[in-house]
């Protein structure tokens, strides 16, 4: 996996609440093999009218919202289906972060197996961040190192990470590897349990 | 010190625990589909590593396979999703049952009915509703796809532990209030976020006195209420369920375990991080109005409107809601017409399920608007029902009699509910676009979404039943 980094992009807002992972990505991009080249079905429903027209009220279709590398969303963002479709899409269309007030569990570990950093913030500071966001140019610089996030213009905010995450994160570590370094502990686990 | 059945299975299988990470978790059962699984094998070959524990590891086809004429899969993409599964599962040497196996079903229907679901076993599937498992008291969660590889390749997993939050139902359930009304009253009162965060224990005299199938029921939505997994605390109940399974313990060795099952229970004054309680006897049978699962309301009542909500973010998704579902704040809710009726899905496709629903269809016709299928959870449980003439039942009323399969609960294979159609359904999900692009989904219960199909719209079952062919005459 790419290391994390430093990186000041471009924000977009999807002020919804409870966005499930059936709209992130309808179930009938669902059926292929592949890993990648889900980008174009994201928010399929949504971006889309029933003749494949952009709709042009859709908020990641704005003009504001175009070349958007960050997402700033919504409580409990990513709820339903443990499909990991859903970060899959999100990150092939360009989205290396998300910040909202919280997240769905299996979508939350989904995004981080997949090198996208989710972010928590009280929805005070999220509502603010969405005000902030619907300026054309404006830039936000997400530091993981520093578990910041600032716009240069005088908003500036910390948030919690987990230290395991952070640390795998930034280093692009592939996690079965890791846990391969711990196969005695596992043999050992299934030889005194009865498992097998 | 006093234990929940969370942390006794916790520790039990904590491979790995170091200060500051999360704990390396010991997975017993790992069960595996067409489709959130052919890139976790493809990752595996990518790096050359192979399955750790293939006896461990179950695999079935439900998701995208076709109910009717379920033999010839016509959409090639799905098709070539259903090979690949065979081709994985004969390349890592892991037991599936596919089209052609009389054990074929939905993944968290055959789990249990096979007696691979045990109390205490950790579980894990490519899929949210493996919580259902939890009715066993065993921990069951839904993973990614990243995690299927993970397990696939290590039989482990890193867990960080959630916290624990105790739901207590207490009292008698009314005439022709189910299962699935309690779940959906449930997250109804608290919302859909109650969970998130936590592994949820549902205790009280009324989980005691439901049946398995009943607990699967409430366990199975645990997700939609947004915890990680929820469980039951094994009893009497459990192991007289698991008793003579194909795959589970016999004879003396069951014996044994059951000893074991029973010291899993949560010990009395262990300690929960919140709690939260839930009448049984205040609820009555449930329709969702709405597009996630909290937004439903009692038979008796009507559809709300957005001024009933207090907070601004809120207003705004009900007015959302509202305009998909293309529903008037203020319109009772027995006065919404129905178009069709799907009986079926891991919530709601077990064979009390089916029996209910035949009750209450016995001698009378679907009405003429109405197009209804009953698609049983496995290729067993259609076999006990056809053996108890249930399917005649159905038939002769009207509705479709299907072979097992997720089929309409997430229209990624031909069974799809047209877009502005709507629908009485007993599953688990009722998001834009879940059943079908711009299909309408009520959550019911089995008897609620039988009587729906009957009468043409939604009726109070427990009216319905008293008064027996009333609808019917009309």
């Amino acid at each position: 996996m790419r290391k994390f980094k430093t990186f000041t992009g471009k924000p977009a807002v999807l002020d919804r609440v409870n966005v499930d992972t059936d709209q992130i990505i309808p179930k009938q991009f669902l059926k292929r093999i592949e890993k990648s080249g889900y980008g174009q079905f994201l928010f399929f429903d949504w971006r889309f009218d029933d003749q494949g027209k952009e709709n042009k009220e859709f908020e990641l279709n704005k003009p504001q919202a175009q070349g958007a590398n960050i997402l700033v969303t919504g409580p409990n963002f990513g709820c339903g289906s443990s499909r990991e479709h859903a970060p899959w899409a999100l990150k092939d269309y360009g989205i290396d972060c998300i910040i909202a007030p919280s997240f769905a569990d299996i979508f939350y570990n989904n995004c981080l197996k997949n090198g996208i950093l989710v972010i928590k913030l009280p929805e005070e500071v999220i509502k603010d961040l969405m005000q902030r966001a619907n300026a054309s140019d404006y830039q936000l610089t997400v530091n993981l190192s520093e578990q910041e996030i600032s716009d240069g213009q005088g908003f500036n905010y910390p948030f919690d990470f987990d230290p395991y995450w952070k640390e795998m994160l930034m280093n692009g570590w592939d996690e079965i590897s890791l846990t391969l370094k711990h196969e005695d502990a596992i043999l050992r686990y299934e030889e005194t349990s009865g498992v097998l | 010190m006093a234990k929940t059945i969370i942390d006794k299975i916790w520790e039990k299988h904590t491979v790995v625990k170091e200060e500051g990470k999360p704990d390396l978790l010991y997975i017993d059962l790992h069960l595996l589909h067409e489709v959130t699984s052919p890139q976790a094998f493809e990752g595996l070959r990518e790096k050359n590593r192979t399955v750790r524990r293939p006896e461990l590891c179950f695999a079935t086809m439900d998701h995208a396979i076709p109910t009717a004429n379920r033999m010839v899969i016509q959409d090639s993409i799905a098709k070539k999703q259903v090979e690949t599964l065979e081709k994985n599962c004969r390349e890592f040497g892991i037991r599936l049952q596919d089209l052609n196996s009389e054990d074929q079903g939905i993944v968290h229907v055959i789990g249990p009915e096979l007696g691979l679901t045990l109390p205490g076993k950790t579980i894990v599937c490519g899929d949210s509703h493996t919580s259902t498992h939890g009715a066993f008291g065993a921990l069951a969660f839904g993973i990614g796809t990243s995690e299927v590889e993970h397990v696939l390749a290590t039989q482990t997993l890193w867990q960080s532990k959630p916290k624990s939050l105790q739901v207590r139902i207490s009292g008698k359930l009314g005439f022709g209030v189910t299962a699935k009304d309690i779940i959906l009253a449930l997250i109804a009162k608290y919302g859909v976020g109650l969970g998130t965060g936590y592994i949820i224990e549902f205790t009280g005299d009324t989980i005691r006195s439901l049946t398995m199938e009943e607990r699967m029921t409430i366990c199975n939505m645990s997700i939609e209420a947004g915890a990680k997994a929820g469980l039951i605390s094994p009893d009497e109940v459990t192991f007289d369920y698991i008793k003579g399974r194909k795959y589970a313990p016999h004879g003396t060795e069951f014996e044994q375990k059951v000893e074991e099952w029973k010291a899993l229970a949560t010990d009395s004054g262990a300690v929960y991080d919140k709690t939260l309680e839930l009448n049984a006897q205040e609820i009555e049978p449930m329709i969702t109005w709405g597009t996630n699962p909290s937004m439903g309301v009692g038979v008796s009542q009507s559809v709300p409107s957005p001024g009933q909500f207090e907070s601004e973010s809120d207003q705004k998704a009900v007015g959302q809601a509202l305009t998909y579902m293309g529903l008037e704040a203020g319109t009772e809710m027995t006065d919404i017409e129905i178009d069709r009726v799907f009986i079926g899905s891991c919530t709601n496709s077990r064979i009390s399920d089916l029996r209910a629903a035949a009750k209450i269809v016995q001698g009378k016709k679907v009405h003429p608007r109405v197009t209804a299928i009953v698609v049983p959870g496995s290729q067993r449980v259609k076999r006990l029902a056809e053996q108890e003439g249930l399917d005649r039942i159905f038939i002769e009323a009207g509705f479709e009699w299907r072979d097992s399969g997720c089929s309409m609960c997430l229209g990624m294979n031909p069974d799809i509910v047209p877009s502005g159609e709507r629908c009485a359904s007993t599953s688990n999900r009722n998001f834009e676009g879940r059943q079908g692009k711009g299909a309408r989904t009520h959550l019911v219960s089995p008897p609620m979404a039988a009587a729906a199909a009957v009468s043409g719209k939604f009726v109070d079952v427990r009216t319905f039943e008293e008064r027996g062919a009333y609808y019917a005459e009309v």
